[in-house]
Parts: C-alpha cells; sequence; structure tokens
C-alpha cells in the first residue's frame, strides 16, 4: 500500500537551517535581523516538514537520493511516518526554543551569541537529517554531525566546569559512536551488502546466535545519546550548557535522536518478526527497565532542579527504548507516541528551570520554596510539564504511557507494568513537592516576596506554548497519533 | 596546443628545467622564485591531469624516453594507480608552493632561489619515482628526491641539521637496500624495466636469489616510507624542518613511499608470489598493527603539536601497509584510497600547523591558546583536518577507513579492526586536547620578542588561508565523491586477481 515518490522536499528540510549559518553569521552585528533568520529558518522548515504530513498520512514515502558514496551506500531520505513525526516535533519546538533562546541569552547577557545561534541551526539540521535518513549511514552521518555541532553549545561557558563537562560529553558520545557504532554498521554491511533501512529489517537470516546478541548491544549501548545506562554519564553533566540548550537538545534533539536511532535500527535494520523470532529483546527490555526505574530513584535526590530533570529524561528515554523493546503494536505505538509527548512536556520543564533562573538566579530546588507566589504562570507550566511527564491525564504524557502500559500487557510482561507504573510514582515523587513547596510552603520559609515578577516575555511565551500543547495533546492527539499508527502498520506490516 | 602525447614528459620536464631556469634568474631577482615555481607546478599539475584524464578514456600510456624501445631505454608508464599518485603530487606541491611565500620570507630569508629548486627538485623526484617504470630509474629519482629533502631540512633552524643528518644516514641506508634489490634482480634477470621483469620473474620464483631481492627492495622501501619501527628518522626531522619543507614532504614522501611498495609488489612482482609463495602476511599485518598502535601512543606523549602530526605520520603508514597485505580487493581499495585522503589530510593539517607557527612563532601546545577566537578560519580548516584523521564522515578519512575495517573483516583479521578503531579513537583525544585547548583558554599576554609582539595574533594572510581552506574543502569534497574515485580509478588500480 506504501508507493514511493521521489520528492526534494526532504532535502531541503535538512538543509534550510544549515543554510541559515551564512545570513546568520552575516549580520552578526545587528542580533534582531540574526534571531530574524533563524525563525525565517524555523518556519520554513516546519512548512517543508508540515506539507509531507498529508502525503505520509495518504501512504507515500518521500524518497530524495543525493549522492551515492560507495557501493550499495548512499547519502539518501526517506520519509515515512515514523521520522516524520519525530521532524515534526523537533521543528515545532526549534520555533518555541528560538523563542526562549532569545529571552534568555538577552536577559543574561551571554557572550558569543551569534556561534550559539549558527551552532543551533546545525544542530537541528542534524536532527531532521537522522529522522528522514533512509540508510544507516545516512543516520550515522547525521548522528556524527549532531555531536560535533552540539559541543560548542554544551560548552558555551567556555570555564572550566564546560570545559570537563564537554570531555565527558564527547567521550561518551564520539567514543561509542566511533567504537561500537561504526564496527557493528561496518559488520552489517559486511553480512547484507547493505544498509538501507526496510520495513521488515535486513539481517533476518544473515546472523544468529551470540554475534547477533552482540550487534543489538553494540547498536544499544553505542547510540549513547539514547543515555541507557551505563551510557547515560554524559546527559547530568551536559546539564552545564544554557539552558535553551538543555531544553531543546537534551530534552528533545540530541537524546530523541539516541532513542530514535535505536528505533530504527530495531525496526529498519533488525526486523521486529527476526527479533521476535531469535528472542532477542528480553535483554533490552532488562536493561531498559533497569535505567527507568534507577534514573527515577536517582532524580529523587538530587536538588539541582536542571540536574533533577536530566535523570528523569534519562529514565524517560528508555520508556521509548522498552516500547520499541516489547515489539508488540501498542507498545512500539506508545515508544513513539512518547517521542512526541515527553518532548513538549520535558521542555516545558527546562523552560520553567531557566525562566525561574532568569528571573532569580536560582537553581537548586531547596532555594525555591515559595517561589510560585513571585512566579504563578511559570509554575503552573511546570505543572503541567510534570503530569505529562508523570503521565497524567488531561495531558499528553497520558496517552502514550496508557499505550505503553497496554503493550506491556500484549507483551505478556507484567513484571513491565509493575515497572512503568513504579517510575509514574517515583516521577510524582520528584515532581510534585517542587510544585508544591512553590505554592504551599508556610510563608516563613519562602524566600520570595509576594510580588508577581515573571521572566522575560520571551521566556514565558514559549513555555506557556508548549505546557499548552501538552493539555492540547490529550484531546486531540491525532496528527502524531495517526502517524505513529502507521509507523506500526509499517513495521508489523 | 601541446600533443597531449606528450603530457607524460611535461609532468616531469616542466618542473626538472624550471629549477635550474629558476636558480640562475633568482641570482638577478629574487622575488621571481615563487612565481616561476608556482608557474611550473601548475603546468605540471596540468599535465598530470591531462594524463589521467587519458588513462580514464583510453587506457595506459607507454611513453618511451628518447624513443628508445624497452627493455634498453627508459620507459614512462602511467595507469590508474600512478596517475592519480601523479595528480595528487602535483596539487599537494602546487597548494604547499601557493602557501610557502610568507613562510619563506620569514624564515629562510635571501634563501629564496634555494629553496625554490630544491623544492622543485624534490617534486621532480616525487614524480618521477612515480611515473617510471624502470627499477633502477626509480632509484635514481628516490636519491633526487632524497637528498633535496635533506638540503631542505637542513635549511632549518637549530636542531633541523640533526635531524637532517640523522635522515640523511638512515635514508642512505634505505636506499641502499633497494639498490642491492634491484642488483639481485639485474644479476638474476639482465632486466631492468618493470614490465620486462615481470615477465621473466615468474620463472625464477623458486629461488632464493630473487626472495632476497624483494626482501631487500621491501626493506629499502618500508625505511623511506618510516615504517614502524624504522620510523625513528622521521618525527625530528619533519619537526624540525622549516615550515614551508614540512608541509611539502610531510603529505607526499611517505606516500610515494606506499605507491612503491604497491608498484614492485604487482607489477614487478605478483600478487600470487607475495601473498601466496611468501605467506609472510600475518607477519606484516602486526607490524601494521605495531605502527598504528605505536605511533598513535608515541603522538599521546607529545606536549609539541608539529611533532604530534609527524608520529601521526608514522600511524597512518601503518594504515596502508596492512591494507595492501590484507590481500583483497577492499583492503587494497581502502590502501590506496587512503594514499590520496592522507596526502590531503597531512597537507590541510600541516597548513593549519604552518599558519598557527607563523602567526603564533612556536609549536607547543600552549601557542593554542585562545586560537580559536582570534584565527577561527584557521581553526576550522585544522578541525576539518583532524575529523578526517578521526574518520568522521563526509570526511575523506571515513571512507578509506570504512573499505580498511571492511576489508580486515573479509579477511578475518578482527586484530587489524581494533588496531584501526583505536586508532580512531586515539586521534580524537588527540584532536579534541588540541582543540580543547585553542577554544577554552585565553591567549596568553602580549609579550614583546624579538619578531616583535608575538600575541597580536590575527587571521593568516591570505596566501597562506587560501590554500588552507582549499585543502579543507578537497576533504570534504573527496569524501561525497570517494564512490566515484573508486569506480573509476581505483578498481582499476587494484590488481587483477585479487
Amino acid at each position: 500500500m506504501t508507493d514511493t515518490v521521489t520528492s526534494i522536499i526532504p532535502l531541503l528540510a535538512v538543509l534550510v537551517s544549515l543554510a541559515a549559518v551564512v545570513p546568520i553569521l552575516l549580520s552578526r552585528k545587528r542580533p534582531n535581523l540574526r534571531e530574524g533568520w533563524t525563525f525565517a529558518a524555523g518556519l520554513t522548515k516546519l512548512g517543508l516538514v508540515y506539507a509531507m504530513v498529508g502525503p505520509v498520512l495518504s501512504g507515500k514515502v518521500l524518497t530524495y537520493r543525493l549522492v551515492e558514496v560507495m557501493p550499495g551506500i548512499s547519502v539518501a531520505f526517506r520519509v515515512d511516518a515514523m521520522g516524520l513525526l519525530f521532524a515534526l516535533v523537533a521543528s515545532i519546538l526549534w520555533l518555541a526554543t528560538t523563542a526562549y533562546a532569545i529571552g534568555y541569552m538577552r536577559g543574561l547577557n551571554e557572550h558569543s551569541q551569534t556561534r550559539f545561534f549558527s551552532f543551533f541551526a546545525v544542530a537541528l539540521s542534524a536532527t531532521i537529517g537522522v529522522a528522514f535518513a533512509a540508510n544507516l549511514f545516512t543516520l550515522y552521518l547525521f548522528y556524527e554531525m549532531l555531536s560535533l555541532a552540539t559541543y560548542p553549545l554544551v560548552t558555551h561557558h567556555q570555564d572550566q566546569e564546560a570545559r570537563m563537562s564537554g570531555r565527558k560529553y564527547l567521550t561518551y558520545i564520539l567514543g561509542t559512536s566511533i567504537g561500537l557504532v561504526l564496527p557493528a554498521m561496518i559488520i552489517t554491511y559486511h553480512l547484507t551488502g547493505t544498509l538501507e533501512f526496510s520495513p521488515g529489517g535486513i539481517l533476518a537470516g544473515h546472523v544468529s546466535g551470540p554475534l547477533l546478541t552482540m550487534l543489538i548491544l553494540m547498536f544499544v549501548l553505542g547510540f549513547a545519546k539514547a543515555a541507557i545506562m551505563p551510557m547515560h554519564g554524559w546527559l547530568p553533566a551536559a546539564m552545564v550548557a544554557p539552558t535553551p540548550v538543555s531544553a531543546l537538545l537534551h530534552a528533545v534533539a540530541v537524546v530523541k535522536v539516541g532513542a530514535f536511532s535505536i528505533f530504527r535500527v530495531m525496526t529498519g535494520i533488525f526486523g521486529t518478526g527476526f527479533l521476535l523470532s531469535q528472542h532477542q529483546n528480553q535483554l533490552i527490555i532488562i536493561l531498559a527497565a533497569v535505567t527507568v526505574i534507577t534514573a527515577s530513584l536517582i532524580a529523587l535526590t538530587q536538588d539541582g532542579l536542571k540536574r533533577r530533570l536530566a535523570f528523569s529524561t534519562i529514565g524517560q528515554l528508555s520508556y521509548i527504548i522498552l516500547g520499541a523493546a516489547l515489539l508488540s503494536p501498542k507498545g512500539m505505538l506508545g515508544g513513539l507516541l512518547h517521542i512526541a509527548m515527553h518532548a513538549f512536556g520535558k521542555i516545558t520543564l527546562f523552560f520553567c528551570a531557566g525562566a525561574i533562573f532568569v528571573a532569580t538566579g536560582k537553581k537548586n530546588i531547596s532555594e525555591m520554596a515559595g517561589i510560585g507566589r513571585r512566579m504563578p504562570i511559570t509554575m503552573i507550566a511546570f505543572l503541567i510539564g510534570a503530569m505529562s511527564v508523570i503521565g497524567l491525564p488531561p495531558t499528553g504524557g497520558f496517552i502514550s504511557k496508557w499505550y505503553l502500559v497496554l503493550g506491556t500487557l500484549e507483551a505478556d510482561q507484567p513484571l513491565m507494568l509493575a515497572v512503568l507504573l513504579g517510575s509514574s510514582l517515583l516521577n510524582a515523587a520528584y515532581f510534585m513537592p517542587v510544585f508544591y513547596r512553590a505554592f504551599f510552603c508556610p510563608p516563613e520559609e519562602s524566600g520570595f516576596a509576594d510580588r508577581f515578577n515573571e521572566a522575560p516575555v520571551w521566556c514565558v511565551a514559549p513555555l506557556v506554548f508548549s505546557s499548552l500543547m501538552s493539555l492540547g495533546l490529550f484531546f486531540y492527539p491525532q496528527p502524531f497519533f495517526n502517524l505513529a499508527r502507521l509507523a506500526v502498520q509499517a513495521f508489523t506490516g | 596546443m601541446i600533443n597531449p602525447e606528450q603530457y607524460p614528459i611535461l609532468i616531469v620536464i616542466v618542473p626538472f628545467l624550471s629549477a635550474f631556469f629558476l636558480s640562475i634568474t633568482g641570482c638577478f631577482k629574487r622575488s621571481l622564485c615563487r612565481p616561476i615555481a608556482l608557474l611550473a607546478l601548475f603546468g605540471a599539475a596540468a599535465a598530470a591531469v591531462g594524463s589521467l584524464h587519458r588513462v580514464i578514456t583510453t587506457g595506459i600510456i607507454h611513453y618511451r624516453l628518447g624513443g628508445w624501445p624497452p627493455p634498453f631505454g627508459i620507459e614512462y608508464v602511467i595507469d590508474h594507480l600512478n596517475g592519480l599518485v601523479l595528480v595528487v603530487i602535483t596539487l599537494v606541491a602546487l597548494l604547499a608552493a601557493i602557501f610557502s611565500g610568507k613562510s619563506v620570507e620569514r624564515e629562510l630569508p635571501g634563501k629564496e632561489p634555494l629553496f625554490y629548486a630544491l623544492f622543485l627538485l624534490l617534486v621532480v623526484g616525487l614524480l618521477g619515482m612515480t611515473i617510471t617504470g624502470d627499477a633502477f630509474n626509480l632509484y635514481v629519482l628516490l636519491e633526487i628526491s632524497s637528498l633535496t629533502a635533506y638540503a631542505l631540512i637542513a635549511i632549518g633552524q637549530d636542531r633541523a641539521i640533526h635531524a637532517s643528518f640523522n635522515y640523511l644516514i638512515i635514508g642512505t641506508i634505505g636506499a641502499s637496500f633497494y639498490l642491492l634489490g634491484v642488483g639481485h634482480l639485474y644479476i638474476m634477470t639482465g632486466s631492468l624495466n618493470m614490465a620486462d621483469l615481470a615477465s621473466i620473474l615468474p620463472q625464477l620464483y623458486g629461488s632464493k636469489a630473487i626472495l632476497t631481492a624483494f626482501l631487500l627492495i621491501l626493506i629499502g622501501v618500508w625505511t623511506k616510507m618510516a615504517f614502524f619501527p624504522l620510523h625513528t628518522w622521521l618525527p625530528n626531522s619533519y619537526t624540525y624542518a622549516p615550515t614551508a619543507t614540512s608541509c611539502l614532504v610531510a603529505p607526499l614522501m611517505t606516500k610515494v613511499a606506499v605507491y612503491i611498495m604497491i608498484r614492485m609488489m604487482f607489477s614487478v612482482f605478483t600478487p600470487a608470489y607475495v601473498f601466496h609463495h611468501l605467506a609472510m602476511a600475518p607477519v606484516v599485518i602486526w607490524m601494521a598493527i605495531a605502527a598504528i598502535v605505536g605511533g598513535s601512543l608515541l603522538a599521546l606523549s607529545q606536549r609539541d603539536f608539529k611533532k604530534m602530526l609527524t608520529y601521526l605520520i608514522v600511524a597512518e603508514v601503518g594504515y596502508m601497509v596492512g591494507g595492501i597485505w590484507l590481500a583483497n580487493r577492499l583492503g587494497i581499495t581502502g590502501a590506496i584510497l587512503h594514499i590520496v585522503n592522507d596526502a590531503f589530510m597531512t597537507l590541510c593539517l600541516f597548513l593549519a600547523a604552518g599558519t598557527i607557527i607563523h602567526r603564533t612563532g612556536g609549536h607547543h601546545f600552549d601557542n593554542l591558546k585562545g586560537l580559536f577566537h582570534q584565527m577561527p578560519l584557521t581553526m576550522t580548516a585544522f578541525t576539518i583536518g583532524a575529523l578526517s584523521m578521526i574518520g568522521v564522515p563526509p570526511t575523506a578519512g571515513f571512507f578509506s577507513k570504512w573499505y580498511l575495517i571492511l576489508g580486515s573483516i573479509q579477511a578475518g583479521r578482527y586484530e587489524f579492526v581494533a588496531a584501526l578503531l583505536f586508532s580512531s579513537l586515539v586521534n580524537a583525544v588527540l584532536f579534541f586536547r588540541l582543540l580543547e585547548i585553542s577554544y577554552f583558554e585565553k591567549p596568553p599576554h602580549q609579550e614583546n620578542t624579538a619578531h616583535g609582539p608575538v600575541s597580536m595574533v590575527a587571521e593568516a594572510p591570505l596566501t597562506m588561508l587560501v590554500p588552507l581552506l582549499v585543502s579543507a574543502i578537497t576533504l570534504i569534497v573527496l569524501g561525497i565523491y570517494s564512490g566515484e574515485l573508486v569506480t573509476k580509478i581505483i578498481q582499476f588500480a587494484v590488481p587483477a586477481g585479487i
């Protein structure tokens, strides 16, 4: 039922933010014009991505082959429902983040803003490139590009702490991609002679036994951006970045690229049917479950708000991996939906953390008692974001979690059901006190005057937008839901 | 117009005659030296590109010097392999020559005629070695390139003379090994023409003398390419050489030696003899692994970025030798592709290093402080070179590494896969350490030295920046079009029957 159409739109969608770097650099002396370019690129990108939704939902697959770099290996794009879902989330949130970044970076008078916006644009190109990659090589190409483009963003402050965090970031991300993914990719090519993603996978019949287990582990651990334990150490360290970076890259783009890559490899390279028949998914399920619980427990102990969010992200990413590894239609649907739902929820939380920092200079939760009376909009948005991450109605997070839970039952994994529910409780345990203390702490413990004093409007508007999106996605999840359902249909045939 | 038939001789004769012309003109007007050299190299490059084009379209070119038929006269043969290498040599030399202007002015004032005459002669030696189809003629040109290299290195400051002397001793021993080997071949066959040798030798493959000849030639060439553990001459001589010299010799000398090894192994001897009769491939691959690991670790222990780069050359030689001795199509393809890629990678990094040395006056790690801010374009080019060394797509280095790893998996040599990955990871550490220093650390305060206030570090002059950026962009272009390069040229350079 899928029919393949050649279209240049995917290429344009990838390149538009890359091309924006040139005018951004040229207008470095005029900040308003410079940010205008980022907005222009963001809107164009969103328009291009959105233009593909209709055709894809009607069953088309858009492809574009750029250049053949090695026999049987091209730089090529292929837009299917799964890639489009991710690209749509990333390009919507890039716009929100750009607005937020203007408020944040100017509010704090950060240095080197031109560099910041340039690399941000490059990072977005790389993200969309991963989403639309037609084969493992193209995915790897953009994965590496993302690693390198985010390095100057993570280390933006250029101080000793940034240097150490940057080193950790690269060690984990580049070390695993060169040390694990690259050889795994070459072995795959050696075995099959191709790297193209195909709905049924390409490895079936080429590999079995210990080599298969090894390949799975090399891919799952090698895509360290997914931060599955023990490959998670870089994520809390990367929180040294300015908050807009943490928000978009470490709640949406970078980490989701990791989870997306694992999802893609499991469905397009291994193939769900093949993995099921070889009973190889249990190992990934266990890794993901351990990560979910452990990360949530660690999050409980963190006082730095961004660090708590970081560990929360680690746990939530493994939901996606878990959804993929369940290999049941509902589980995979939940996993894919969680890419979108968690993105909107978590970016709201990061926006809030940044807004608090801009308005008050506070980073630690223990210092935020009573802040709700000063920044009520921010803190209500925080509540909505937190509810979405916990998975409570009426937020989008409830829907993805619902399908994940159904997936565990469908796959006959009752233990995983317990893990998901337990994790929800833990999520509530580490988020709710923040909100509660913000509004309901005794006045004498409050560190803030009752005066209403929010962060600049450029900071507040995006977080209001993303929290409203989280609410809206509960009532109207259709665009993402339809894409995810179509993607799952493709995997399961 | 010049008859395309004459391109092969032009590649060599234009820079050769220009070298003499230049040294005479230089006596009267020093400022003419560089333009003449540039013109000569441009001519050679055009002829090389023209020849390669002819090879691709019409096949292998045989050119008889003075019309003497082989095996009595000297014959030039251009096939896909050396056609490619000739283009690489001329283009790299041209870029290095464009770059050299300011640096020669600063480091070797008044010595322009000498420098450029030697520069051209060195290039002539490299081109001649590559183009010739005669084993003894190759020796002569090997000595021409080596002697000029000794001089070009010794022309530098301080320790350059000692380093050059060390190189001279070891290099001469290496050349003697090669000569002895060729002598053995001549005694046994009475011929020096490579094609002629190739037709006579198979009857003599049982002979101990032929075995000795092969091993002597191999060791001689290994010495010239600084194959671990015969590398000891290289780091110091390339580090203390004048900037302009190192930008020429570092990318080219070792690569041409690798080319000679391939030529000897496959055009004079046969793959069957080398790989099956001798059965020494496992040993050579382990030596290549030693070169990669040893070179990487020694690079890791340096605090001088130019010296660090020289140790990386040692490691990269291991890539190419190992790739060829994998004895399968993929490995040899990877090795030949790596000759091209590594030439441009090394060029890019040495040009960047040269630019930094020109602006900051030294090659210690501390000289890099704050450079991302002061020389953003130079550092961008340096970063691209570094990414290619690490092997990040779409830079060229990724693709040759891909073929090499695929070839070693096919050959079942997982130890070589491990070595290649290890080298990538070490390169990542090496280069990000440098990038960290130049990105995070503040530039030192102004200091007044003999050359004036040094910390007035600004972006490089245009004559340096342009070749540097061209070499960096070339790395990306080479990467993207590596598929074309392999299907149009390199696949025909891999010997048949592998």
